[in-house]
């Protein structure tokens, strides 16, 4: 098993989607060897990140130093639970979209597959990096990473949509991360002297010693809650919806895991490693965060339920849930911080569902609307079973894992005595409902038109990845006290 | 032998341009001239290295040239700051040279060629000529050469319009050396020297005797105020900068690259050693605000050039605006007078000859093909030229300053310097206006890539692969020196403690 040291294995992790994207441009004109490499790759990185995950959940704080960018500023990656966990989910799904992907690609004759292979290869490579990454600075570098090579996925079609589309996602998301997430960073840099990721911050002592004021301490917060675009808060979230001229795969993937998960986790870093918890909470510095974020998850929540193209209004509801975790970060009790990072992984797994679902359909049916769904269930049972049980999950029902983190959340509101929030989330849930279960719903119970549909579901290679995703969300609850145990360290 | 080269390094690093340009002229073969240029070039950029490699071993290196000791001789002194410039000035002139072969056939007639390699050596030699110099007026003589030369080659553009600019940028240039000529005359009147490391002592010398006061300060202020006015003329700095938007853009595609790449950076090379060796920043920064009249002159530059860019259908215009707003970046990193702003400054010399240079060797690339500078006649062209589009992308992450581009190593030095200062509304505004270079990057992109090809960029077929290679060899470094910083950003740190410590030259 001790094959190689954790530190061999962190380079390993690393280097595995590099060699990845390296592969992929080289197999270019050989598709089935192309989809070899890219999918040997992805289960060889998942299996990596699982030997790990064993060293890191049992206690093991492996770290590495790459080098320094510039005096003081180190290129470091050290592994603590909560960037395992999403290591975990990044890696484990990219092994079941690259199956998906190739099924979507081909069923739907896409151009420029290797590019798109091979920009595929380079996020999960940034998403791994930012994972590890040991301090601020190597964060930023990966979180900027993402956004450029993200950027031909978003944009993959080369049309007039998607010039807009990408011109909004890169114009948001740089705009964003260059004026306020640098900018705090710097401060930070400036504040406390170092940018490492210590357990119970490094602002704390700065904060006891005078050097930043509850003021200065809020609007930091701010900067970051804001900069860190990926994680979709509102009035930047425009982002995502206009991402989803992508191609669905790249939907499923970057922009319910990778992406936007790269900018609620970094969220949370900041939170639990930066200020520390009890900052946060002492200092009030937290307290307007809390009605951002409910606000968001309300507001996105009213939007999605208007959309009736489907991926519209699952990017709204990601708006919504991504919300969920800035504001368990918010919060600032422990078993809220707890919350937030299981549903970085509830959610991860339920929503990429959701999307390979739409995807199915549209390669299945031709279908984006909706209103076009109805009915459709005969036609597409197994993906539309699958959209069911993702939809529970999202909503924070059992058997879904999202019960859990919903759970956790809501608790930690009610420790910190704010029961507005409470309420919030109450009322989120029904919305969540009243947007999501009518589609699977309205699939199966309404008749279809004049003529029936014969059984016709998309491509296996499409229908396989999202069954054993909607499995996972429910193995997500059964087993989701192993994962409260494997957090618990980031709060203590 | 290599005793004798290493100790004659300094003087033959201007000596070899110098001699092969006259001689380029008189063997008068196109093919012959090229190859002598090119051996030129690639020497100097070798030699260049080990001067590099020598000053970092034992410290600078003092040159009496013709033996004549200094302050009454000419001296040349290599240390850390001028040798690291020299070495990027010579490498990028090198690079250039190399990749313009097929670019100067189709843009300038083949009868003048032998013409245009001797200007181009002797544009080298001014640049380098005004780093390894250690007397004030001998820079002078350089940037006149250097100028001389750069004004014949923009008129070498193909459109009747070159001329002009040309002489728009002889009537500003001049301007801008007669007033360095005046500071020259009045600082060797006060000190009876034209050394600058001695001008420096002489200066303090006088201001020892007058109590701590600077002596003659009446004097010493309107020398001050020529040098700069004037070097600022000639590095192009809002609102001197008019002369060089018509000059890029009319320049043939060659010239462009070059001059881009290194001229406007020697002459803020020139400042620093004016600011810094001869007065010091106490003087510059202390007693007059400079650095307040820099901090505000740049921030205006950069937001005004950086909008004037995103309106320019020309692209090279639109490069040239960006140049505009770049040298505010180094200024910004000077006006900070510490060690990170002064690195983040030297720095971003470096990394932005490295990016303009490879974006107007992009744009050189793509005139080449389709003949135009419009960005209509560019569009599509993602289609049939897919490497040169790739390098400007590149090129244009650079620019813009992504992390693992060197712009990005710039733009975070720029950054910690202007909030460790606690300049934090310089920090804020230079942050947001690095997002306009976002704009006018981006805006090629999508034509290149989004739009329905051109008539011209239909028929358009992949440059040289010699072009491509020095293309992606200049646009490849923005990445390897946006990772391995030892030798830019490790350099410019030890330059800048060199000059902030000692003072001295």
């Amino acid at each position: 098993m001790n094959l190689f040291s954790p530190e061999t294995i962190i380079q390993i992790s690393l280097a595995l989607p590099a060699l990845g994207i390296v592969l992929v441009l080289l197999t270019g004109r050989f598709p089935n060897l192309r989809e070899t490499c890219s999918l040997a790759v992805a289960a060889l990185l998942f299996l990596v990140n699982c030997d790990l995950a064993s060293y890191v959940f049992s206690g093991g704080r492996p770290s590495w130093r790459a080098g320094q960018l510039m005096p003081g500023f180190d290129v470091a990656f050290t592994v603590e639970p909560l960037g395992m966990l999403f290591a975990l989910v990044a890696s484990g799904l990219w092994v079941l979209t690259t199956v998906y992907a190739i099924g979507y690609m081909r069923g739907h004759h896409e151009k420029n597959q290797t590019r798109f292979f091979a920009c595929f290869a380079a996020a999960i490579f940034a998403a791994m990096a930012a994972a590890y990454s040991a301090n601020l600075f190597t964060l930023f570098v990966m979180y900027e990473i993402m956004t450029i090579s993200t950027y031909p996925l978003v944009t993959h079609h080369g049309d007039q949509n998607a010039k807009g589309g990408g011109r909004v996602y890169l114009g948001i998301l740089l705009s964003t991360s260059v004026a306020f997430f640098m900018f705090a960073i710097a401060w930070t840099w400036k504040i406390a002297d170092t940018l490492t990721f210590t357990q119970g911050g490094i602002l704390s002592k700065a904060f006891s010693e005078g050097r930043v004021t509850e003021f200065e301490l809020a609007i930091l917060l701010g900067l970051f809650a804001f900069g860190i675009g990926k994680a979709a808060l509102m009035p930047f979230h425009r982002w995502l919806p206009a991402a989803m001229v992508a191609p669905t795969p790249v939907s499923a993937l970057l922009h319910a895991v990778a992406v936007v998960k790269v900018g609620v986790f970094s969220v949370l870093k900041v939170a639990l490693y930066i200020f520390g918890l009890d900052l946060i909470r002492d200092t009030g510095a937290g307290e307007w965060l809390c009605y951002v974020a409910a606000a968001t998850i309300l507001l996105a929540s009213l939007v999605a339920m208007t959309k009736d193209n489907l991926k519209a209004r699952l990017a709204y509801s990601t708006v919504s849930q991504l919300a969920y975790i800035t504001l368990g970060a918010a919060i600032a009790m422990p078993q809220s911080a707890l919350g937030s990072g299981m549903h970085i992984a509830m959610h991860a797994v339920g929503k990429i569902t959701l999307f390979f679902c739409a995807g199915a359909v549209y390669v299945g049916a031709h279908k984006t609307n909706i209103s076009q769904m109805r009915g459709l269930g005969r036609a597409m049972p197994l993906t539309f079973a699958a959209f069911l049980i993702a939809a529970i999950s999202i909503i924070g029902l059992p058997p879904g894992g999202g019960s859990w983190s919903k759970w956790l959340l809501a608790l930690g509101a009610a420790q910190s005595g704010q029961t507005f929030l409470i309420a919030t989330l109450m009322i989120s849930s029904l919305l969540n409902i009243a947007y999501l279960i009518p589609i699977p719903i309205q699939a199966f119970m309404v008749p279809p038109g004049e003529k029936p549909m014969p059984f016709k579901e998309g491509p296996m290679l499409c229908v396989v990845p999202l069954c054993i995703t909607a499995i996972g969300s429910v193995a997500l609850f059964l087993f989701a006290d192993s994962i409260y145990a494997c957090l618990l360290p980031i709060v203590q | 032998m290599i005793e004798f080269l290493q100790y004659h390094l300094p003087v033959l690093l201007i000596a070899i341009p110098l001699i092969a340009a006259p001689l380029a002229v008189l063997l008068s073969n196109r093919y012959i001239v090229q190859s002598l240029a090119l051996a030129v070039c690639w020497t100097t950029f070798g030699l260049a290295i080990w001067m590099v490699a020598i000053v970092n071993q034992s410290g600078p290196v003092s040159y009496e040239l013709g033996g004549w000791a200094p302050p009454y001789g000419i001296e040349y002194r290599v240390d850390q700051l001028n040798s690291f410039v020299m070495m990027f000035v010579s490498g990028l002139g090198a690079m250039v040279l190399t990749y313009s072969p097929y670019s100067l056939k189709a843009e300038i007639p083949l009868s003048q060629h032998y013409l245009f390699y001797p200007m181009y050596l002797l544009c080298m030699t001014g640049l380098m000529g005004m780093c390894v110099t250690g007397d004030l007026f001998n820079v002078f003589v350089f940037l006149e050469i250097s100028s001389l030369s750069t004004y014949a080659l923009i008129s070498l553009g193909r459109t009747r319009r070159a001329p002009l600019a040309a002489f728009q940028y002889l009537i500003m240039g001049t301007i801008g050396a007669t007033f360095l000529l005046i500071g020259i005359g009045l600082l060797y009147q006060m000190t009876g020297t034209l050394n600058m490391a001695d001008i420096a002592e002489q200066l303090e010398a006088q201001r020892l005797v007058n109590d701590g006061q600077w002596a003659g300060s009446r004097t010493m202020l309107v020398a001050f105020a020529f040098l700069t006015v004037g070097l600022c003329i000639k590095m192009a700095v809002f609102p001197l900068h008019t002369w060089l938007p018509n000059a890029y853009a009319y320049a043939p595609s060659v010239v462009t690259a070059f001059v881009a790449a290194t001229a406007t950076k020697v002459s803020v090379y020139a400042f620093i050693r004016v600011v810094f060796g001869i007065f010091t920043p106490q003087f510059a920064f202390e007693l007059l605000p400079l650095d307040t009249a820099l901090w505000s002159f740049s921030l205006v530059g950069i937001f005004l050039a950086s909008i004037a860019a995103i309106f320019q259908q020309d692209v090279k215009r639109r490069l040239a605006y960006s140049s505009i707003a770049q040298i505010g970046y180094m200024l910004l990193g000077i006006s900070m007078a510490d060690v990170d702003g002064l690195s983040a400054g030297i720095v971003h010399m470096f990394n932005h000859a490295l990016i303009k240079g490879g974006l107007f060797m992009v744009v050189g690339c793509f005139v080449l093909r389709l003949g135009s500078v419009q960005m209509d006649d560019w569009k599509g062209a993602g289609r049939t030229m897919p490497w040169t589009s790739f390098a400007w992308v590149l090129g244009g992450l650079g620019l813009i300053g992504v992390p693992v581009t060197c712009g990005f190593i710039s733009k975070w030095l720029l950054l910690t310097s202007a909030i460790h200062n606690e300049l934090y509304p310089v920090a804020i505004l230079m942050l947001i206006s690095s997002l306009l270079a976002v704009v006018y990057v981006w805006q090629i992109v999508e034509v290149l890539y989004f739009e329905e090809p051109s008539e011209k960029a239909k028929h358009a077929t992949e440059v040289p692969p010699l072009m491509l290679l020095t293309t992606y060899t200049v646009v490849g470094a923005n990445i390897v020196f946006g990772v391995w910083t030892t030798y830019s950003a490790g350099l410019a740190t030890k330059a800048a403690k060199a000059l902030l410590e000692g003072g001295s030259l």
